[in-house]
C-alpha cells in the first residue's frame, strides 16, 4: 500500500485538455485526463510515443510549446490553482516547487555555461542566495545527487561529462530547491541500461531521504515497475487505466495494459518466446481519432459498442480504475 | 588554454608572414617606381643609376628579402615624396582609423543585437517585420552614399554636426554611424536567425523550468549561445571596417589610415600604399586572433582539444 490513499492530493490534475492548432484544425493530444499525486508518491505514467505523456507533464508547469494551449480543465498544487496564474506567479513555482527532469541530458544542459553556475542559478533566483553561497550550494547539490569530487565538476561543462554524470546534474538542478514535486520525463531513456539503474536507485535515495512526489514518465513499464507506487496508462490523450503498482503488473485489466505488459521481455519466464508480443497498428493521430473508445482498431475484443460509444472510467478495484467495456471479460 | 593561444599565435604571424609575400610582389607587378620618381625626360643612364642605386636589378627574392629583414627592424621604407619613414607616418594616422572602425562596430553591436534579439522573441509581429525590414534598408546602401546623404542633412541642412575632421565627439557620429549602418542590419539578422535557433532547443526550456526569468533565459541562456556564430562573423567583418574606412575616412576628411591609402594611391607613393596594406592586414589578423579567443570564451567545448567539440 502507499502512503497515498488517506491523504489529500498535493498535485491534482483534473478533466485537463490541451489543444494544438487554430480554430478548425484543433488536435486534442491530452483530452480530460485526470490525475492525482499525493505527497510523498511516486506516480508512473506510461504510454507509446505520441500518446500525450510529454504534453501533460509540460502542460503543468506551464511550458506547452507554441502553439499549444491549456483548453479545459484545472491543474492545481495543494489546492492552488495553476492553470489561471500569471507567468510571474509560475515562475516562483518552476524550480522552486515543483521541478523538471528531461529526457535527453545533452541538450537539456546548456553547453556554454559550467554546470555549477547552472546549478548555482536555481539558488539564486528562488532563495536569493547571494553568488558565493550559491556556488557552495551547488557544490552540496552535486554532493547530493552522488557526483565525485563536486568542488572540481561544478566548473565543468556538459560536454566534459558522461550522459549519466549529466541526468545526476540535472537532478540535483531539479530538487535544489526541495521542490514538493518532481515532474520527470523520461529521465533514464537516454542511458545505458546500466547508468539506468544508477539513476534509478538514486531517484529512490532521493524520494527517500526528501519525500518528494513524483511524477514519472516513461514509455518503458520495466523502469516504471522499479519505481512507480501507482501507475496511470495513457492512450491517445486519454487516461485509459490507473491501478497500484502491483496491481497492475499482477492483473491489467484494459486491453492496451495488457498488450503492453505482454510487449515486456519476461527475464525470469521459463521459456524464452519465439517473438515479443506486438500490439498490432499504431497510436492514431490526433486528428484521425476513431470513435468510440480510442483503442478499438487496436483492440483485440472490440465490440460495436466498442466503435460507436466511448467507455466510462470505472472503478474495479481498490484504488483500481479502468476506461473499458469489455474489462471484465476476456482474461 | 595556452596551448591552443600559442598555436593561433603562430598561425597568425603565418599569416603576417604570407601578406607580406603578396603585397610585396603585387606591388612589384604593378610598376617600375623608377619612372614615377624621375622626370619625364629622364636619360636611360640616370634611370639606369637609380635602378642601381635602389638595387632593383637584384632577383625579386633578394629584394624581398631586404625588404623582410628591415621590416623585422620596424622599417618599412620611406615615402617617395615626403621622404619620412612610413611607419611613422602610418602609426600617426592609425588610431584614427582604429578609432572609427571599433566606433563603428560597437555601434553596429550594440544596435544589432538587441534589435535581433527582440526580433526572434517577438517573431512575425510588427516589431520582428518593421526591425527586419529596416536591416534590409540599411544592408542595400552604400557607405559612402550614406555618408554623403549624413553630410547633406545633418550638416548642410540641419546644421547639428560638423562635417568633417577629427577631433570632437560630434565629429565621430557621422562617419562612425554611415560605415556601421551595414553591419548593423547584417548583425541583426545574423543575431535573429542565431536567437531563433537556440530559443527551440532543450536547455532553453530547463532554463524556463529552473523558473528563472525572461531576461536570464533570453539575455543569458540563449544569447551566449547565440553569439558564438555572430563572434566568428565580427572578426570578418573587421576587414570590412577596415576597407570601408578607406572610403568614409575620404568622405569625411577623416585623418586615417585610409585616407593616406587613397592620397598615396592618387600620388603613387608605393612604399607607403605597401606599408599601410601591410600594418591594415596586421590590425586585421590581430583582430581575427582575439576573436579567436574570444570564441574559447564563449564556447568553452573549443579548448578541450583546439576543435569545436
Amino acid at each position: 500500500m502507499t502512503r497515498a490513499e488517506d491523504q489529500s492530493p498535493l498535485l491534482e490534475i483534473d478533466n485537463l485538455v490541451v489543444e494544438f492548432g487554430r480554430v478548425g484544425s484543433v488536435r486534442r493530444v491530452v483530452d480530460g485526463v485526470s490525475l492525482q499525486l499525493a505527497a510523498g508518491e511516486t506516480l508512473g505514467i506510461v504510454g507509446e510515443s505520441g500518446c500525450g505523456k510529454s504534453i501533460l507533464s509540460l502542460s503543468v508547469l506551464g511550458l506547452l510549446p507554441s502553439g499549444a494551449r491549456v483548453a479545459g480543465g484545472q491543474i492545481r498544487l495543494a489546492g492552488e490553482s495553476l492553470t489561471g496564474l500569471s507567468e510571474r506567479s509560475l515562475r516562483q513555482i518552476r524550480g522552486n516547487e515543483i521541478s523538471m527532469v528531461f529526457q535527453e541530458p545533452m541538450t537539456a544542459l546548456n553547453p556554454v555555461i559550467a554546470i555549477g553556475e547552472q546549478i548555482a542559478e536555481v539558488f539564486r533566483t528562488h532563495q536569493n542566495a547571494p553568488r558565493k553561497a550559491a556556488r557552495l550550494l551547488a557544490v552540496e547539490a552535486l554532493r547530493a545527487v552522488g557526483v565525485g569530487s563536486p568542488e572540481t565538476r561544478v566548473r565543468n561543462y556538459p560536454a566534459q561529462l558522461s550522459g549519466g554524470m549529466r541526468q545526476r546534474v540535472m537532478i540535483a538542478m531539479a530538487l535544489a530547491c526541495r521542490p514538493k514535486v518532481l515532474i520527470a520525463d523520461e529521465p533514464t531513456t537516454a542511458l545505458d541500461v546500466t547508468i539506468q539503474a544508477q539513476i534509478l536507485e538514486l531517484f529512490r535515495e532521493l524520494r527517500q531521504e526528501f519525500n518528494t512526489s513524483v511524477l514519472f514518465i516513461s514509455h518503458d513499464l520495466g523502469v516504471i515497475a522499479e519505481v512507480a507506487d501507482r501507475v496511470a496508462v495513457l492512450y491517445c490523450g486519454v487516461v485509459v487505466e490507473e491501478a497500484l503498482t502491483a496491481d497492475l503488473f499482477d492483473n491489467p485489466r484494459h486491453p492496451y495494459s495488457r498488450g503492453l505488459l505482454a510487449a515486456l521481455p519476461q527475464p525470469d519466464a521459463e521459456e524464452v518466446p519465439e517473438q515479443l508480443f506486438e500490439i498490432t497498428g499504431t497510436v492514431p493521430a490526433p486528428d484521425a481519432l476513431p470513435d468510440g473508445c480510442r483503442f478499438n482498431p487496436r483492440c483485440p475484443l472490440a465490440t460495436d459498442r466498442c466503435r460507436s460509444e466511448a467507455p466510462p472510467f470505472l472503478t474495479v478495484g481498490p484504488a483500481h480504475r479502468v476506461a473499458c467495456w469489455e474489462a471484465g471479460h476476456g482474461q | 588554454m595556452l596551448r591552443y593561444i600559442l598555436t593561433r599565435l603562430g598561425h597568425t604571424v603565418l599569416v603576417i608572414f604570407g601578406i607580406s609575400i603578396v603585397s610585396f610582389i603585387f606591388l612589384h607587378l604593378s610598376g617600375d617606381p623608377v619612372g614615377l620618381i624621375l622626370p619625364q625626360d629622364a636619360t636611360l643612364e640616370q634611370i639606369a643609376a637609380l635602378r642601381k642605386k635602389m638595387l632593383l636589378d637584384d632577383p625579386i627574392y633578394l629584394q624581398y628579402f631586404r625588404f623582410l629583414t628591415s621590416a623585422l627592424q620596424g622599417d618599412l621604407g620611406r615615402s617617395i615624396y615626403s621622404h619620412q619613414p612610413v611607419v611613422g607616418m602610418i602609426l600617426e594616422r592609425m588610431p584614427a582609423t582604429l578609432e572609427l572602425a571599433f566606433a563603428a562596430l560597437a555601434i553596429a553591436l550594440a544596435v544589432a543585437i538587441p534589435a535581433g534579439v527582440l526580433s526572434a522573441v517577438k517573431r512575425g509581429t510588427w516589431i520582428d517585420t518593421i526591425s527586419m525590414s529596416l536591416a534590409l534598408i540599411g544592408l542595400s546602401m552604400p557607405h559612402f552614399w550614406l555618408g554623403i546623404m549624413f553630410i547633406m542633412v545633418f550638416s548642410v541642412q540641419l546644421g547639428w554636426l560638423p562635417t568633417s575632421g577629427r577631433g570632437t565627439f560630434l565629429q565621430l557620429i557621422m562617419p562612425s554611424l554611415a560605415l556601421g549602418v551595414s553591419l548593423i542590419a547584417l548583425f541583426a539578422r545574423l543575431t535573429r536567425s542565431a536567437m531563433l535557433e537556440v530559443l527551440g532547443q532543450d536547455y532553453v526550456r530547463t532554463a524556463r523550468a529552473k523558473g528563472l526569468s525572461d531576461f536570464s533565459v533570453i539575455g543569458k541562456h540563449a544569447l551566449r549561445n547565440a553569439l558564438i556564430p555572430l563572434v566568428t562573423v565580427i572578426g570578418m567583418e573587421f576587414g570590412f571596417l577596415l576597407g570601408g574606412a578607406v572610403i568614409i575616412e575620404t568622405v569625411f576628411a577623416w585623418p586615417g589610415v585610409g585616407r593616406l591609402i587613397v592620397q598615396s594611391i592618387l600620388d603613387r607613393d608605393y612604399p607607403v600604399v605597401q606599408a599601410a596594406v601591410m600594418m591594415l592586414a596586421i590590425v586585421f589578423v590581430t583582430v581575427n586572433f582575439v576573436v579567436d579567443l574570444l570564441y574559447v570564451w564563449l564556447d568553452p567545448n573549443i579548448n578541450i582539444d583546439g576543435s569545436a567539440a
